[in-house]
Parts: structure tokens; sequence; C-alpha cells
């Protein structure tokens, strides 16, 4: 059975020349950048060299660019460093869609003194720009928003609220885990001062990530220890894994294009053929403000973990909102911030396609997906309720 | 993902006796939207009164759709005195096997049929009682209270498991923990240790239980104790507040403090005042 692999916002293929660049960092120039011998301190080059890769994708300087573990890590990083910088001041502020990653962090942080502010969104995942100036003081620390919505794809306005937290001299970061490598990220036009991003995301490999850090913003080291990454974050450098990063970063600017266009044409091409094919069904989220390579579709009356199973049988990969499927019972608390009601929260699917995604297996998922809803509906109660009242 | 047996899956992919029954003898019906999981249980009655045909619709998730289906071939050719006996664990036993997380799905089949059976009878359906707790999925103190007892559940997340009580917003955990501790008599969140500790294991266990379970006991009538020493299992304390110059202090250090380090570190412990 074929694979078709439409959950590239949970993790992506590493690219084959990815692969190819890392494997020689292995066995073979396995040493330690911070050795005195040249077979170790010649490795210093390449990770200069994959760092600047990394900084060119963003429009950073190489030396803004810190090397971590991936998005959780570089998100851990930027808070405490903003609040590190910052002791007196005890308020943060988050939206209530980030990743768990921010989310959990900032219900952490909240438990532990600080004064936290969750900023709603409306019912298309917009964030609701009065009340996030309303919430912001002298006390306010950080402000974290993330560039892009892994469930929805929607786009914040991070040029716009950057640029008024720059006013008030508040730390800004954004958790760019899913825009990085997906649309085009210029931080010479923008005022962010932190900023994460992930590998594994953009066809690069697990383990590895980045927090870019403009220069001047103040910083206190999340791990503490040797003197890698010129004291900044400890822990040998994973030199593959860094590798790996830089050329993924390098073949992201290449693929940007392709993702606007070709990769957008066929998510508009699925969403609307599953739409016209299946009833009462909609979009989540504000459509023409995404990622290209999203689309979050609810189907009404249906559970997603059954609908995913039944992809499943077709070796269709995607993933939903469904709580039965996280091992909490609530559904995803993306969709009910936008409040969307719990006939659909229950039965939304994600597809998240890539530079890899063919036409092919568009229309093969277009073809598959009607059937299943149907038939999961035929056996729902609700269904026939609705149906015969509506 | 989750860890279905194949018998799961197959009952999931073929689902026996999808559907509803015209003029059915008992239909019972439980779940909600709101819940992520509805079932409605249809059956229909032959003339000896064995049930003849038994269809369902279900709103869920796989393992919803399996206990369902398992429930419809558990119950047919069965009598209403037979069929009643049936428990969720039989569901779960016919599918092989559910994860702890969905053990909720088997028993909505079992409630669907209880509810079925009442319906033909004439009876009142059972009405809601007790005070809700899980205010989220509508829970109430005598539902849980009765699955506790049942399954000896001993953590918030069997229940949420068994009921989903507690597994929406959170706000109930206390609640839950309260009725457990009600059935088994004390808190349960101690596990009395039967393996062999190590010394260091054994002291930080001795202070923990001192600090969780029995100080706030001798606190409340103005007493307190600290730990002094221990030696194999010999465990020195200091009596403080009111107990030290109580004269039921050798009650309480032999037949409440004693009792209970047996209880939850090791049953060999002998507690002693210090004589210094």
């Amino acid at each position: 059975m074929k694979n078709v692999y439409l959950d590239n916002n949970a993790t992506t293929r590493v690219a084959p020349e990815v692969v190819e660049a890392m494997l020689p960092y292995f066995s073979d120039f396995y040493g330690n950048p911070s050795s005195m011998h040249s077979f170790g301190g010649n490795l210093g080059l390449k990770v200069r060299e994959a760092r600047a890769r990394i900084a060119a994708l963003l429009g950073a300087q190489p030396e803004e660019i810190l090397l971590t573990s991936g998005g959780t890590e570089s998100d851990a990083t930027a808070i405490h460093a903003a609040l590190a910088a910052y002791p007196h001041k005890r308020h943060i502020v988050t939206t209530r869609v980030e990743h768990p990653a921010i989310k959990n962090l900032f219900e952490q942080y909240g438990k532990n003194g600080y004064r936290v502010t969750f900023i709603p969104v409306d019912c298309e995942g917009r964030i609701d720009l009065d009340e996030f100036r309303a919430s912001l003081s002298e006390d306010t620390a950080v402000v974290s928003m993330m560039w892009a919505n892994n469930e929805t794809g929607v786009l914040f306005p991070v040029d716009e609220v950057a640029a008024e937290l720059k006013a008030r001299g508040i730390v800004f970061h954004t958790d760019a885990v899913q825009a990085v490598g997906k649309i085009p990220i210029d931080l010479t036009r923008t005022d962010v001062d932190l900023l994460s991003l992930s590998g594994h995301k953009l066809h690069g490999p697990k383990g590895i990530g980045a927090l870019y850090i403009r220069k001047g913003t103040k910083f206190k080291p999340f791990m503490v220890g040797g003197h890698q990454e010129h004291g900044r974050r400890a822990g040998t450098e994973n030199v593959p894994g860094i590798i790996g990063l830089g050329k993924a970063c390098e073949l992201a600017a290449g693929k940007l294009n392709d993702i606007d266009t070709r990769v957008r044409g066929l998510r508009d091409r699925l969403e609307n053929a599953l739409l016209e094919a299946v009833p009462q069904s909609m979009i989540n989220g504000e459509r023409a403000n995404r990622l290209p390579n999203t689309t979050s579709i609810a189907f009404e009356y249906v559970e997603g973990e059954a609908i995913l199973l039944m992809m499943n049988e077709h070796g269709i990969a995607a993933s939903s909102g469904s709580a039965c499927t996280s091992g909490s019972l609530e559904p995803s608390h993306v969709l009910r911030a936008m409040g969307i009601p719990f006939t659909a929260a229950h039965g939304s699917i994600r597809f998240s396609l890539s530079h890899y995604t063919t036409a092919e297996e568009i229309e093969f998922v277009i073809e598959k997906m009607p059937p299943i809803i149907a038939r999961l509906r035929q056996m729902s109660p609700f269904w026939q309720k609705a149906a015969q009242s509506g | 993902m989750w860890d279905y047996t194949d018998k799961v899956k197959e009952h999931f992919l073929n689902p026996r006796n999808v559907g509803t029954i015209e003029n059915a003898d008992g239909v019972g019906d439980v779940g909600s939207l709101a819940c992520g999981d509805a079932l409605t249980l249809y059956f229909k009655l032959d003339a000896e009164g064995r049930i003849a045909d038994a269809k369902f619709q279900t709103f869920g998730c796989a393992s919803a759709i399996a206990s369902s289906s398992a429930l419809t071939e558990l119950i047919i050719g069965k009598t209403l005195e037979e069929a009643e006996k049936i428990t969720n664990e039989d569901i779960a036993a016919y599918l092989g096997e559910l994860p702890k997380e969905k053990m909720h799905c088997s028993v909505m089949g079992q409630e669907a049929l209880e509810k079925a059976i009442a319906q033909y009878r004439g009876e009142r359906p059972r009405q809601v009682d007790g005070n809700i707790i899980c205010e989220c999925f509508g829970i109430t103190d005598h539902e849980i209270e009765k699955t506790v007892r049942e399954h000896r559940l001993t953590s918030i997340e069997d229940v949420t498991g068994y009921l989903k009580a507690g597994g929406g917003c959170g706000n109930c955990h206390d609640k839950i923990q309260q009725i457990m501790d009600g059935v088994f008599g004390q808190p349960v969140t101690i596990q009395p240790r039967s393996k062999k500790l190590t010394n260091i294991q054994k002291i930080k266990l001795i202070e923990e239980t001192l600090e969780r379970e029995i100080r706030p006991t001798l606190r409340q009538d103005g007493g307190d104790i600290e730990l002094v020493d221990v030696e194999g299992s010999q465990v020195v304390v200091n009596l403080r507040g009111t107990c030290a110059s109580c004269s039921k202090s050798q009650v309480t250090l032999k037949s409440y403090v004693e009792a209970k380090l047996r209880e939850l570190v090791t049953d060999d412990l002998v507690v002693e005042e210090n004589r210094l």
C-alpha cells in the first residue's frame, strides 16, 4: 500500500540532500568542535557555515543564531532569558492558541507567581489586537505570539505586534516553528527579538533547532555547563544535526516559491473538492491569511479518530483536532478557543502538505475521503437527526 | 496511536448490526455530541422473549464503534435476564482488550443496554441521582463512587478512563480524589511498598509519610513530630507541642504513628521516642 503523507505540520521527510550532507559527520568527521586538535577543531568551520545558512533563510546575522535541540528548547530558552533579564517584571502575555511548548510553559510560570494573560482569538482564529494592547503594562516582561498556527495555519500579525512592543520596550518572542520554510521571513524588516525554529518541520532532522536572538537583546543561558555557543547554550554541539539543519535551510529558501504556488494550488484543490463533495463540512480558520500548505476541515457529526483510522486503511496520514486522538478528552484547545462548535471540533481533520506532495496524491485523497465520511455518518445517530430536521 | 487489538480494529472496520429497528421493543440512548461519543441501541424480542435482533448507531471513535458492535453480538439470542448481566468488562473481554483510556466506550455500551431494557419494562429511566461532580461530562458523585468501588480505581486517570469524569477542565479532580478516599477509607496516594527499600529510600519515605499523613493529623490537636534518626527498623522521633506533654503520647506513638509508618513504608518499623 502506498503512503500518502499529509501530516507535514507534525513532522517532515528529511530531504535526501540533507541526509547526504549529514552522513560524513557520524563516523568520518566525528570530532568535537571544542578540541584543540584539528580533527575536531576543524569542524568549527563547518558549524559556522551551517549557522550562516540558517541565518540567511531568516535575514539574520550568523551570531544571532543559537543552536538548540528543537522548538521546545528554543521556546523555553527564549522565555527564560527574557524573564531573567527583567526580574522585576512579573507579567507575561501569550495567546490562547499556542503550541503546548508555549501554552504549558506559560501555565507553569503562572503557577510560579507570574501573572499570565492568554489573549483570545475570534471564530476565524484571529487574535484580538485591542485586547492584546489593553493587556500590556509596565509590568509586562515578554509577549510570545506564534507566527503561524500549527492546527489551522492562520498567520498572526507579527510585524504589527513587534513594532508596537519595540516602542514599549517589551521583549517579543515568536514561535515560528510552523512558518519557517513555508513562508518568506525577513528579520531585517521586522522588530521580533526572539524567534524559535525547528529542524524537523522543514525537512531537516529531529533533535535540532535554533533560537534567533536579535543583537542587543538581553540574554541569560537556560542550560549552563560548558562554554559552547559562546557560553549561551552548554552541551557538545550536535554536529550532524547542525550540518543537516544548515542544509535544510539552504534548500528551504529554494522551495518557498514552489510552496507558495504549486503546493498552495494543491491545498486549494483538496479543500475545495472536499467541501463540494461532503455536505456539512467547513474550513476552520481564516481562509485568506493562512500558511499555503495547511487546511483544517471540519466534518460535522463524525468523530476524528474514527476518520483517521479509516484514512489509515488507505495509507493516508493526517491528524485530527479530536479529543480521542490526544489522550485528553477535550477537543483541541485551538478549535475550542475559536469557538468551533463541538459538532465540528470533534470531526476536524488537518491536512498539511509539503514540497514532496504530488497532484496524484491529492486526487487519491479527494477520491477516498467522501465515502469515509458518508460511512461514518451513516453510523452516527446525530447525522440522521440532523438530516431529518435540516 | 492507540494500541487496539485486531478484534477492535475488525469490529470498527466491519461493524455488525449498524442501523435502527422500526417498532423496536427497547431503545437506549446515551452520550452526547459535546462528550464526543454517543450510542443509540435498539432491540427486538422474539415470541419466547429472547433478543431476536439488535442494532446500533454510534458517534465516536474506533473503540466506541467496536464496543457497540460487540454489544449487539453479545446480546442477540439472550433473554433480557441474561442480557442484563452483561457488564462493560464483558464487552471489553469480547474485544480482547481496550486501552484503559477507552474503557468509557464499553461503559457506554452497558449503560445503553440498561436504558433499553428499562424502557422495555416501562420503568422510569434511571434518574440522574446524586450531585454533578464533573460538569464537563455531567457525571455524578454516585456514578463515580459506584465505578470506583466496582473496578477498584485508585487514580484520577483511571476514573477518567472509565467514566470520562475529570477529563475536561480538571476542576473536579479534588472532588474525585475525595470520593476515592471515601471509598477506600483513607488517601490512597501513597501506596504501600512491598519491595526492599534502600536506607535512603526508607528515610525519604518515612519523612514523606510524616509530612503528608501524620503531621497534619497531629497538628489538628496542637501536636507535632520530628524525625531524629533511623537505624535499621528503629525510627526515633521527637514529639512536640501538646503531644510532648500528653499522657497518651505513647499510645499515639504506637497505635497511630507506628501503624501508619508500617502501613506505608515497611511493616517491620518500630517507633521510639527520643530519650536523649
